[in-house]
């Protein structure tokens, strides 16, 4: 099958800082060398290290952990951290940087972008700034990851022009129970998908508010068009290699790390985890003697904030 | 026989796709015993650093470089192109291991991140005289690498001509130069190869074609039924985009 003619060559920037457009199959192209891989939450220059070694395959940079954001009295407003603070982490790794945007904000992404992040994610954990619309990231040339509960939303923010999904879990909440409904969800929905009749698609497309031409082409593929990482309140190897048996392509580990009490070790045994996913005693090994892991929250209990539902 | 993919870490199920479609066997490689028997080795794209912390760990090295030495083909893009290299440039402080065998130099995340990834119409003269096809080939370049310096011993296979408005994110190579810059992209040393741009992830499959004829001359290897992991779901395969601005991909790929 011939490929469509696109807009060809090379994507320059020019000197007054004017950007073209990236073409998807590039960002996409990005977002899939991080497959099969940790990223990790960082707050400083020095966590950044110990993750680059225990080989994370990118950092999120940050100035709080998300259980820290979720502890604060009354919640406040959470926004894009200052740019110095990334542009610090940036300077001293080799691996891939990305920062959070609050949803629907797009002159922060339009900062993060400027200061060249590998990635911006349009983050739930931040205060949204537009309750109604998300960002249009089509616009950009920086890659985007969102988050998800369930393959409609999946969908409506790859038509927005998301290049990276993952799951929105609970974060910062050291409880993995959210992230794996919405694994499940995302990938159930796909299975049930796979079997319906063509006539059907039209109303499995209005029912889960997504675009029927991505609907479409979900089924035909069998997965989403993008990579699809498990976040939120993962905190053990064995975690990880949950949301990698149930099929995600790699994880986020956020407070899970710098929550624990040895971070070097754990953060090397979930990169292990998670390339020796289904080798249950290679498992079994890097599980032991890692001290403790972080404290959680009963999401259980009704006065929880659910930062997954901020966004639709 | 059959080709490994070493799947630590990147894009070793696109490489892994790629080899099926030409009817081999591909095998994921993760741990030292797994090298035994194998034709051939495809280091994938991905996080090179990544891919070094988890190979020094489960004592791979030793096993790749015997590998290497030992004649068998090896195959690296992006990432593995740094893994090949006798010598990398523009790393941070507390670098890593490499593999080594390729008589280069390599300067990690060449194109910085202005001009970070891209894809081009790369011109591939020597790739069209073995396996023919369009004298140009879609090349995809993934926070890439380049090869700033190639012993004699080395054949170059595909150059990259830099536009004249961009800097390379090395000062020391290349300081306001007005006039267009080559950079080396794709290399043959013997039973080593290396692209720093990304053929898995485009429907042309002449490099891999290329490095199948490395492996076992003219033959085509045997393609026996893919073993699935026993009671794990399938992970399908992501699709070969287009260039474009939307979604748009080649409809091709047998997802089955």
């Amino acid at each position: 099958m011939a490929e469509a003619s696109g807009t060809g060559g090379v994507v320059a920037i020019l000197d007054n800082g004017d950007v073209m457009k990236s073409s998807y199959a590039v960002k996409v192209g990005q977002a899939q060398m991080l497959r099969g891989g940790v990223i990790m939450d960082v707050t400083d220059v020095e966590q950044a290290r110990i993750a680059e070694q225990a080989g994370a395959v990118a950092v999120m940079a940050f100035d709080r952990l998300a259980a820290d954001i979720r502890a604060e009295d009354g919640g406040g407003v959470a926004r894009m951290c200052d740019p110095g603070l990334i542009k610090e982490i940036k300077k001293a790794v080799s691996i891939p940087v990305i920062a959070r945007a609050r949803i629907g904000h797009f002159v922060e992404a339009q900062i993060l972008e400027a200061i060249g992040v590998t990635y911006v994610d349009e983050s739930e954990v931040l205060t949204p700034a537009d309750d109604e619309n998300h960002i249009n990231k089509h616009n950009f040339r920086v890659p985007f990851i969102c988050g998800c509960r369930n393959l409609g939303e999946a969908l409506r923010r790859i038509a927005e022009g998301a290049a990276m999904i993952r799951t929105k879990g609970e974060a910062g909440s050291g409880n993995v129970v959210e992230a794996v409904r919405h694994a499940r969800s995302v990938l159930g929905e796909m299975r049930r998908l796979r079997l319906l009749d063509e006539d059907e698609l039209f109303t499995f497309a209005k029912q889960i508010s997504a675009p029927y031409e991505l609907v479409k082409l979900v089924k035909q593929l069998g997965r989403l068009p993008v990579l699809n990482f498990g976040a939120g309140g993962i905190s053990t190897p064995a975690d990880a290699a949950l949301m990698m048996q149930l099929g995600c392509d790699g994880v986020f580990v956020g407070s899970g790390i710098f929550k624990s009490a040895n971070p070097a070790k754990r953060a090397r045994a979930i990169v292990q985890a998670v390339t020796h996913y289904n080798d249950s005693q290679l498992l079994a090994n890097i599980s032991s003697d890692l001290g403790e892991g972080m404290g959680g929250v009963n999401l259980a209990d009704d006065d929880v904030e659910r930062f997954a539902d901020r966004s639709d | 026989m059959a080709v490994g993919v070493l799947a630590l870490q990147g894009s070793f199920r696109e490489h892994i796709a790629c080899l099926r479609k030409l009817g081999v066997e591909a095998m994921e490689v993760r741990k030292p015993e797994q090298l035994e028997g194998l034709a051939g080795l495809i280091i994938p794209g991905g996080e090179s650093t990544t891919m070094a912390k988890l190979a020094e760990h489960y004592h791979l090295f030793p096993a790749l470089r015997e590998f290497g030495t030992s004649g068998k083909p090896i195959w690296g893009t992006c990432a593995g192109l740094i893994f090949l290299a006798d010598k990398a440039v523009g790393q941070k402080a507390g670098g890593q291991d490499l593999l080594g065998g390729l008589d280069c130099t390599v300067h990690r995340n060449f194109f910085g991140c202005q001009l970070n990834s891209f894809e081009t119409q790369l011109p591939v003269p020597a790739l069209v005289s073995e396996e023919g096809g369009p004298s140009s080939f879609r090349a995809v370049f993934i926070r890439a690498p380049a090869i700033t310096e190639a012993g004699p011993s080395v054949e170059v296979l595909a150059e990259y001509t830099v536009p004249s408005n961009f800097q390379a994110s090395s000062l020391d190579q290349v300081e306001g130069q007005e006039e267009l810059q080559k950079v080396i992209v794709a290399v043959r040393q013997k039973n080593l190869m290396a692209t720093a741009f990304h053929p898995e992830l485009t429907s042309d499959m002449r490099w891999h074609r290329y490095f199948l004829k490395m492996v076992n001359g003219d033959k085509n290897l045997e393609c026996r039924k893919e073993s699935s992991m026993m009671g794990l779901p399938q992970v399908k395969d992501l699709p070969i985009f287009r260039e474009a601005d939307h979604l748009s991909f080649d409809n091709d790929c047998d997802q089955g």
